[in-house]
């Protein structure tokens, strides 16, 4: 339990069901051969932190940010144009670092002294106003990012798909991609068990308490302001990190890979799927979300020419592998209404109220 | 001991202290921006650009403001009412393209204003299913009220690509509407003046119904104070469902005013504008009408001049703008004292 914080998952199902999800991902390499696979367990990796980070935001503190997928960026963006200005080797993929996550958290810093201390309708409204600043930003500063082309980029050598480790374990090749992936895999676990050891500390009670009734935190002398910043900064780093590992596994960086609006919206749906204030809320969303993301399209894809095929009218519009977002907004709508605690809320048994 | 008289009760109430520097504000940035951009007749129309899109931007932002000062619901899914209001419009603008593209006003106004009547109609029904089935659940819930509203977002756009496809749909102008009115060496576009023309009336017909009328007053102490007015007997819900359902048809007029404007419309248009919007109603202070107006007019200036005189910070201006305002004035031009 040491590991888990005194936060296990508290629930039999829950527990098989978060064993199962880290034990495919752990031996997807091997089981599930093809680029497809590997490419869809990393992006669950990723998320998984991704929106854990988001979930301390806005399941611990109860505060909305929209501006989340910006901190993402700047991890990528500066991975991206580290090795893409110095070339592929070590020294790249530490200054990307060593720039990218202090321009995370001070960039993190300055928006939560500005603007925390303003109701949280007031914070959800100015950080959609920088988030898409910043996203203008990039798209505008083409000499440094890239533009709309954004940054694509050569990994060190150790890391790249054409290094070869063993020829054939159980029948695989181990390449750098596939070190590329368990880097990843073990990053991102050692974040979100971060994130577990965070909330679970007396400072996470002090956000539970913020979020459960701000006033009344105040009145017991907690600097409420200065909690809730270092929640933004801890999530920003964390968000940061994530999207340096994005950028290593795409070895490209651009506006809509991990900036867009529609990435904050994704973030959004796997945390409330998922279930607000529950770190393995994170894991559970991110993994639903991104397998309905990449087979869910087929699925529609057939059903929509079934329809069409059948001459119904309307249907195949709705059924249209690109409307898969509908259906999940939907489902959002429908569980932030009925399943307020989410997947994990529910697996648990415990209401907790999100507000 | 006391020199001041008993208050009687025939005595008029103390008049409010008028707070008139933010409206001085639009004035002195115009004036400001005539030396910068040096020529007078551009200058004119730069500032008749602004003023149009100024309206235009109110008209869109007025709803939400009107819904958050009144109802303590923050809709981020104001947008798609917008972009509903527009592809709305599509539907009788394009059947009747003939009749737009005759050479007569006459001919143009008979399909312009039904469109405009439908787009209106259509985006208040769809206010009223929203407030109905997505935020009546969640009332005095903020974190939830963004959420779900979020989530119609998503949804409204996706259904709006369902139906009507992925595509750009160009919206030509009206014939009569194109084109400028050129006044020496002064060219001012028609549709923009009138833009700016039904930017204020709107704008008056919103100020005397909340400060003239009895829906305005009963509006007015239901933001002050809604259990009195509920005690006093008046259906305050019912009001506050119409306000709303104002509200989203006042987006959905602004949606076919900005598309006509833009000439095409898009089912992401909504969402681009929610974040002009949403600067809007926080420099001019959540809820206030009123600064709504001075807030939209700052930030097409802002827009307009900026993007004459330095394209590259037109970009982020907006944003300039707004944390320049809130450092000024941190809860927004006029703050809503109620809360």
């Amino acid at each position: 339990m040491m590991i888990l914080s005194g936060d296990p998952p508290r629930s039999r199902v829950l527990a098989l069901i978060l064993i199962a999800i880290i034990a495919v991902l752990a031996i997807t390499p091997f089981v599930f051969p093809g680029a497809k696979p590997l490419n869809v367990a990393a992006k669950i990796c990723i998320f998984a932190a991704l929106v854990a980070s988001y979930d301390l935001l806005l399941g611990y503190t109860g505060t909305v940010s929209f501006a989340h997928t910006m901190f993402y960026g700047i991890g990528s963006y500066a991975m991206a144009i580290a090795l893409y200005t110095m070339g592929p080797d070590w020294t790249a993929v530490v200054t990307g670092i060593v720039i990218g996550l202090p321009l995370a958290a001070l960039l993190a810093l300055g928006i939560g002294l500005f603007s925390l201390r303003v109701e949280a309708i007031f914070f959800a409204m100015i950080t959609l106003a920088v988030a898409s600043a910043f996203l203008v930003l990039a798209s505008q500063l083409s000499w440094l990012t890239g533009g709309e082309d954004g940054r694509s980029f050569t990994l060190p050598e150790l890391l790249q798909p054409g290094t070869v480790f063993i020829k054939d374990l159980f029948g695989v090749r181990v390449t750098g991609r596939t070190l590329t992936y368990y880097i990843i895999l073990v990053g991102c676990a050692a974040m979100i068990l971060g994130l577990l050891r965070v909330v679970n500390s007396p400072f996470g009670r002090v956000l539970q308490a913020v979020r459960e009734n701000r006033f009344r935190a105040e009145a017991l002398g907690y600097r409420t302001v200065f909690h809730l910043t270092y929640a933004n900064v801890i999530a920003a780093l964390v968000a940061a990190c994530a999207g340096v590992l994005n950028a290593m596994w795409l070895r490209y960086a651009g506006p809509d890979t991990s900036l867009s609006f529609s990435i904050m919206l994704d973030i959004l749906l796997m945390v409330v799927i998922g279930g607000m204030g529950t770190i393995y809320g994170a894991i559970i969303g991110a993994t639903i979300f991104i397998l309905a993301q990449n087979y869910l399209q087929a699925l529609m894809g057939a059903a929509s020419n079934a329809a069409a095929d059948a001459g119904l009218p309307l249907l195949p519009g709705l059924l249209h592998p690109d409307r898969w977002l509908l259906w999940l907004g939907l489902l959002f709508v429908a569980s932030v209404y009925f399943f307020p605690t989410g997947v994990v809320g529910r697996l648990r048994g415990a209401p907790k109220p999100a507000e | 001991m006391t020199d001041i008289p008993a208050p009687s009760a025939s005595d008029p109430l103390p008049q409010a202290k008028r707070d008139l520097v933010p409206v001085l504000l639009p004035l002195i940035l115009a004036l400001l921006m005539l030396p910068l951009v040096g020529s007078f007749s551009s200058w004119v129309t730069l500032t008749v650009a602004s003023l149009a899109m100024g309206m235009m931007i109110f008209i869109m932002a007025s709803g939400l403001t009107l819904v958050f000062g009144l109802m303590d619901v923050l809709n981020f899914g104001h947008g798609a009412f917008i972009s509903v209001g527009a592809y709305v419009a599509t539907l009788v603008l394009l059947p009747l393209a003939g009749m737009s593209s005759a050479d007569s006003l006459l001919t143009n106004l008979a399909v312009l204003v039904p469109a405009a009547l439908a787009a209106m109609a259509v985006s208040g029904a769809l206010g009223l299913v929203v407030e109905r089935v997505l935020i009546l659940p969640v009332y005095g819930q903020h974190l939830k009220q963004i959420l779900m509203t979020t989530g119609g977002l998503i949804v409204a756009e996706q259904a709006l690509y369902a139906l009507w496809g992925p595509q750009i749909i160009p919206l030509p102008l009206p014939t009569a509407l194109r084109g400028s009115f050129i006044i020496g060496d002064i060219a001012i576009a028609k549709y923009r003046l009138l833009v700016l023309l039904v930017g204020i009336v709107v704008f008056v017909a919103i100020q005397l119904t909340l400060n003239r009328t009895k829906i305005g007053l009963l509006i007015r102490a239901g933001v002050e104070n809604r259990e009195m007015v509920e005690a006093l007997g008046y259906h305050i819900k019912r009001l506050f469902l119409g306000v709303f359902m104002v509200g989203s048809a006042l987006a959905g007029f602004g949606g076919i005013m900005w598309a006509l404007y833009r000439e095409q419309v898009h089912a992401s248009m909504g969402n681009e504008l929610t974040v002009l919007i949403f600067i809007v109603v926080i420099i001019g202070g959540l809820g206030s009408v009123g600064g709504c107006f001075i807030g939209a007019l700052l930030v097409a200036m802002v827009a307009n001049y900026g993007g004459f005189l330095v394209p590259k910070l037109a970009l982020v201006s907006n944003i300039l703008l707004m944390v320049a305002i809130l450092m000024w004035r941190p809860r927004g031009l006029y703050a809503v004292t109620s809360r």
